[in-house]
């Protein structure tokens, strides 16, 4: 990775009037998460007198079936879903990147190995294996990171496996072997660096669909539990207020989409930006 | 092509097996003990060890494994904690269900991604490009349930159109009560699909187009409709077969979601109620179902696709 192709992505991000929409929103999210604790609200203080309010100057996005305020609590659970989102797009992608760069660049037996390995995990439906994991693995944040990672990391090590099969064979490669340097040496040094445009491509979907696992799970009541909210779980308790209250569903799944839209076309645009001339679309 | 398909056979077992061996783990490491379901409060110890011995859960794991596959290949996948019916009967009850769901928003999707991938990518960077995209952009990021829930509230509670719940009316056994029932769940599958189906063949359609065949064509004198919708759709229509492949996994226990805010009774809301309720046979009996389905999907992709294209013999 040199400045130019970091220009050249930045200039391909400001270009296109999609991405710079895209990162707009990721950030007024981002905001919104951390400084969720200016809101004069409690997320989850109850307060029945106010219940099912429509939105009004008050509470913007009007109140719940418990009377809290629903501005606040989609702040705070955007915080939730951004941040299961981050850590489990995290995990998967180191272990993606580890399993991909093992085995692209050892090869033998090793590839073979783990390419039948990751065969046999993706022949199994992983939404109903995330469904019995949440329900085996006690709850909590932690747990459905890691149900959402170690389920997510196998389109991303098949990436990375084939783009370092190239790498291999490149000429810088082979003077770093010719030169003595040890294997671990040259994939830290050598292989990794390269590899980067692809691992941020990938990671920027991987957040995507992170968010999107984990708004299913809770809006299925496994993933985070209450009183926690996050966008799915509040979609969860919006079904049931469906005929009186619609607002309380329209605004949480429209987070969702535009977070997760945001994601994605980032992730495309970056895709075309760091690979101007294969990608050009 | 038969070497094709014989070595695409024999990966295949080994592949059946281990996933059996993975299904059956999971449901080993589970924790909660089994027998529990079968105890009621007037028995003594020695009854449960009694149950236990008949489940053979006395015995060592690999046991264990080589008679729930011994039972596998009868046919048998054992029997449900909650209400202790065979599970592969329960399986068979809902896959009509789901299938008839499923295969409909597939044919659907596919129906439209044809004509909307072609034209998005005769007509690349125009306006019928620009809809096609955003509208796809968005198919891959909407969370469906979310969608489903709008379609409901629109069309079920608000005009009053459409049923929202289940597959039929009480009391009333007709065709067109389950389609009715049926709409909603379809296009809010169908949308999931079409999305992924669009981006594809877009991407096909403009690969497709500089290839020599269509600047014959063009010298032919043939117009770009000609062309798009004649010549390139036979050659586009290639990797919609591996596409619909890849949605047999989904035919089994992709829906889970869809059939859950839908209550639609098929295999994927057997399987969240029998998450709820921590059934593992039924966990395990659906996990394995579907394995299966998207294994011989993906083999059934690739035959069709050698058979289509016999350029690949050799390749893979």
């Amino acid at each position: 990775m040199n400045r130019t192709k970091w220009l050249n992505v930045g200039r391909e991000l400001l270009a296109r009037k999609m991405g710079i929409v895209s990162v707009a929103i990721l950030a007024i999210f981002v905001l919104g998460a951390i400084f969720a604790f200016l809101s004069p609200y409690d997320p989850n203080a109850l307060n029945v007198l106010e219940r099912l309010q429509s939105p009004n100057a008050s509470h913007w996005f009007g109140t719940d079936d418990y009377g809290r305020d629903y501005f606040t609590r989609a702040l705070y659970g955007g915080r939730v879903s951004l941040l299961v989102g981050f850590s489990a797009m995290i995990l998967a992608t180191t272990i993606g990147v580890l399993v991909g760069v093992v085995s692209g660049y050892f090869g033998g037996w090793i590839d073979n190995l783990l390419m039948r390995l990751l065969e046999i995990i993706l022949s199994i439906p992983s939404f109903l294996v995330m469904l019995l994991l949440s329900v085996f693995l006690k709850p909590g944040l932690g747990s459905i990171v890691l149900i959402i990672g170690l389920l997510m990391w196998m389109n991303m090590a098949r990436i990375i496996r084939a783009e370092t099969l190239s790498i291999r064979e490149r000429e810088f490669v082979l003077y770093a072997k010719a030169s003595g340097q040890n294997n671990w040496g040259i994939i830290v040094r050598h292989v990794l660096p390269s590899l980067v445009p692809v691992i941020i491509v990938g990671a920027t979907n991987n957040v995507a669909s992170a968010i999107m696992m984990e708004s299913s799970l809770s809006f299925l009541g496994f993933g985070v539990q209450a009183p926690n909210a996050t966008w799915g779980s509040m979609l969860n308790s919006a079904q049931g207020f469906i005929a009186q209250a619609p607002y309380m569903a329209i605004f949480p799944g429209g987070f969702i989409l535009l977070t997760v839209l945001s994601f994605n076309i980032l992730g495309d645009i970056l895709r075309v930006g760091f690979e101007p001339k294969l990608n050009k679309r | 092509m038969r070497q094709l398909i014989a070595r695409r056979l024999l990966q295949t077992i080994p592949l059946l097996f281990f996933v059996s061996i993975a299904c059956f783990a999971l449901v080993k490491m589970a924790p909660g003990d089994p027998v529990l379901s079968f105890v009621t409060p007037n028995m003594h110890a020695e009854d449960i060890e009694r149950i236990r011995h008949n489940l053979g859960l006395d015995k060592p794991a690999y046991v264990q494994y080589w008679l729930w596959l011994k039972e596998l290949f009868q046919g048998n996948l054992g029997y449900s904690l909650v209400n202790h019916q065979p599970v592969m009967d329960q399986i068979l009850d809902r896959l009509p269900a789901t299938a008839g769901l499923m295969g409909s928003a597939i044919l659907l999707a596919v129906l439209l991604a044809i004509p909307l991938g072609l034209t998005a990518g005769a007509n690349r960077d125009r306006w019928p490009d620009k809809l096609v995209n955003l509208f796809s952009y968005i198919g891959i990021s909407v969370p469906l349930f979310w969608l489903a829930i709008l379609l409901i509230y629109l069309f079920a509670i608000h005009l009053h159109w459409l049923p929202s719940m289940g597959m039929r009316s009480i009391g009333v056994n007709s065709a067109m009560d389950v389609l009715k029932h049926g709409i909603l769940p379809c296009v809010v599958l169908a949308f999931g699909f079409l999305s992924v189906y669009v981006r594809y063949i877009r991407s096909s359609t403009i690969g497709q187009l500089k290839e020599e065949y269509v600047q014959i064509q063009y010298a032919f004198g043939s117009t770009k409709k000609t062309i798009v919708f004649r010549h390139v759709m036979k050659h586009v229509l290639l990797p919609v077969i591996t596409l619909l492949g890849m949605s047999m996994a989904d035919l089994v226990a992709g829906a889970i979601v869809t059939e859950t805010v839908f209550s639609w009774p098929g295999i994927g809301s057997l399987g969240m109620t029998a998450v709820k309720g921590m059934d593992y046979p039924v966990i395990m009996g659906i996990t394995l179902f579907s394995a299966l389905f998207l294994i011989l999907g993906n083999l059934l992709a690739d035959i069709l696709y050698g058979l289509a294209d016999p350029r690949i013999k050799g390749a893979r």
